[in-house]
């Protein structure tokens, strides 16, 4: 066998073990998926009957299904928009001659490593109607005259959700932000200070420019990330009260498991990949023209 | 460029608010795990205990029998189980994929680009199929049936992960090693493995706070202490009927303890890495 001809096997034996778990695991699933969706099947079994684009079009009639897409996509822009705010505003201030600069920055890595469910169960506790961090200090401080329940009430349950994934998830932005402001010549700066560039200018010339792209990656991320939130909602709300916070991700899990609905669940879980594989594909073309492999 | 002094005052009280903002859920669990149920229920909330009670703490490392301890750490035990094997399998599967698809270019190449895409792929999509799997196989409700499914997250980001790292090696000396007459394996085991040993550790490390993190699957596959893994176990606590807030902060504070530990050795990579735009959060 020539070289060439060796090189392309072994390229090919070497992905071979990867392959094949990938095409068990996932290429196999996503076809049955597929073909559930297309049926009345059972969680549990029992006879299947093939009913077309039956659960399809039930999805995209309903209001479960409806509600769960609208409260992802408001859930989704309010974390990934403050995410992406808050995280710029940290890098930008985590860059500036700080005292104890590196244990500051070094903060960051906390929320980022602390699991979900952790994440989610502690601020769970804080909003505590009884006995929570936010109601003793808000009512001690005197902004509160009583306890409120910050996750019982549809008015605020989603907002209070939002805030813990925003505290979890800022600081993966700044991190991105601080690598990229490293490549910032300190000169450009300075000279745009020379100039008389104020702060916004200097801002948008100088260092704008610089962290553009791995911010668009990053708030792409994120995006795709959010859409499928489930674990944070899982542990604070369990999608309640009254379905304030129940997002895609939770809606097809009730269907699919709760109420034992494997064909029409399906459906969902496909109809939820359709929508994120615009996000995945403008991830990939991002990257594909950051890197050229 | 010096600051004013005005402008560097503000500037550390703004790092001083950042700084509690990141630590207060933080300190608040550890508030919680020490004081005593009856400090943690009389209002108006006292922000210092009256004592320190530390029971919670023995009480989650004691096994014995009919205990929460021992709820714990079965639990415990699983998470590391599932972890260690998703882990071990990922990287046997991924290290040499990734080389193939950073040295041999050729038509298996645009797979990458399906196995980044599978990565991103919401776990709905193929949740439903996975427990009718799992449930004929016998899998449900096992350790190894996790680290089956918990593969489709660990295996793509890994292979990821050492595509970029083989990227980053100069690759004059496997094609001397090639030349020699070394096969491919033995090149890959004695030449190029040894020069990304960092990688294959920061890998791991990874592919264990991925494992450690997961929720939907361990939730949705297992139903008691036989599989479940940590983070399923206190999530029903927590959104259940538990009502010793002192002993869930304490879990929690053990649980999320050996991720923060490995997030502070991956830091530098971490940063290197997101400059790249390669990570995901």
């Amino acid at each position: 066998m020539t070289w060439g001809g060796r090189r392309a096997l072994a390229g090919w034996l070497l992905i071979a073990p990867a392959l094949v778990v990938i095409l068990a695991i996932v290429g196999w699933p996503l076809i049955q998926t597929v073909r559930i969706s297309f049926t009345d099947a059972n969680l549990i079994g029992g006879e299947e009957h093939w009913v077309g684009l039956a659960n399809y079009a039930r999805a995209l009639g309903s209001r479960d299904f409806l509600g769960a897409l609208r409260t992802t996509v408001l859930f989704t822009l309010v974390t990934v928009s403050a995410e992406i705010v808050i995280g710029v505003l940290v890098a930008l201030m985590l860059d500036q001659p700080l005292h104890g600069r590196r244990f500051f920055r070094a903060l960051l890595v906390l929320p980022w490593a602390m699991p979900t469910v952790i994440n989610a169960m502690s601020w769970r506790l804080i909003y505590n109607p009884d006995f929570g961090a936010l109601n003793a200090l808000l009512t001690q401080v005197g902004i509160l005259s009583s306890y409120r329940s910050w996750l019982g009430d549809p008015a605020t349950a989603l907002w209070a959700v939002a805030v813990a994934d925003i505290w979890k998830t800022f600081p993966l932005v700044s991190m991105i932000v601080l690598a990229a402001l490293q490549t910032v010549p300190r000169e450009q700066i300075e000279a745009a200070h020379i100039d008389g560039a104020n702060a916004w200018r200097r801002f948008q010339v100088v260092i704008l420019p610089a962290i553009a792209g791995p911010l668009l990656v990053a708030a792409v991320l994120r995006t795709i990330e959010v859409m499928k939130v489930f674990d944070i909602i899982y542990v604070m709300t369990r999608g309640g009260p009254v379905n304030s916070t129940r997002t895609l991700s939770m809606q097809v899990y009730q269907e699919a498991f709760a109420s034992l609905r494997a064909g029409s669940g399906a459906s969902q879980g496909l109809l939820v990949l359709l929508f994120t594989t615009v996000l995945i594909a403008a991830y990939l073309k991002i990257v594909k023209r950051r890197a050229p492999a | 460029m010096k600051p004013s002094r005005l402008a560097s005052i503000a500037l550390h009280l703004a790092a001083v608010a950042f700084a509690a903002v990141i630590l207060a859920p933080i300190a608040w669990m550890v508030l919680l795990s020490v004081s005593s149920t009856k400090d943690l229920t009389t209002l108006p909330f006292r922000w210092i205990p009256a004592e320190l009670d530390l029971s919670r703490y023995a009480e989650l490392i004691h096994y014995a029998d009919n205990t929460r301890g021992k709820a714990f750490l079965l639990a415990l035990r699983n998470t590391i189980t599932v972890a260690a094997g998703t882990t071990a399998v990922a990287l046997v599967c991924a290290v040499p994929a990734a080389w193939s698809f950073s040295r041999f270019r050729g038509r298996q190449s645009p797979l990458l680009g399906v196995v980044i895409a599978i990565y991103m792929m919401p776990a709905t999509a193929i949740v439903v199929p996975l427990y009718r799997i799992l449930s004929g196989a016998g899998l449900l409700n096992t350790p190894i049936g996790l680290i089956l499914v918990d593969c489709t997250l660990v295996l793509p980001f890994a292979i990821w992960l050492m595509k970029s790292n083989f990227d980053a090696v100069p690759s004059e000396i496997e094609e001397a090693a090639f030349v020699d007459g070394a096969g491919v394996l033995k090149t890959l085991w004695l030449v190029t493995l040894p020069m990304v040993r960092p990688a294959l550790a920061t890998t791991a490390l990874f592919a264990i706070l991925n494992v450690w993190d997961e929720f939907l699957y361990a939730f949705i596959f297992t139903s008691d202490s036989r599989a479940q893994t940590l983070v399923v176990t206190i999530a029903n606590l927590a959104s259940g009927r538990e009502s010793d807030y002192g002993l869930l902060a304490t879990a929690g504070l053990l649980t999320a303890l050996p991720p923060i530990l490995i997030g502070i050795v991956l830091q530098r990579t971490l940063v290197s890495g997101l400059a790249q735009g390669g990570i995901k959060g």
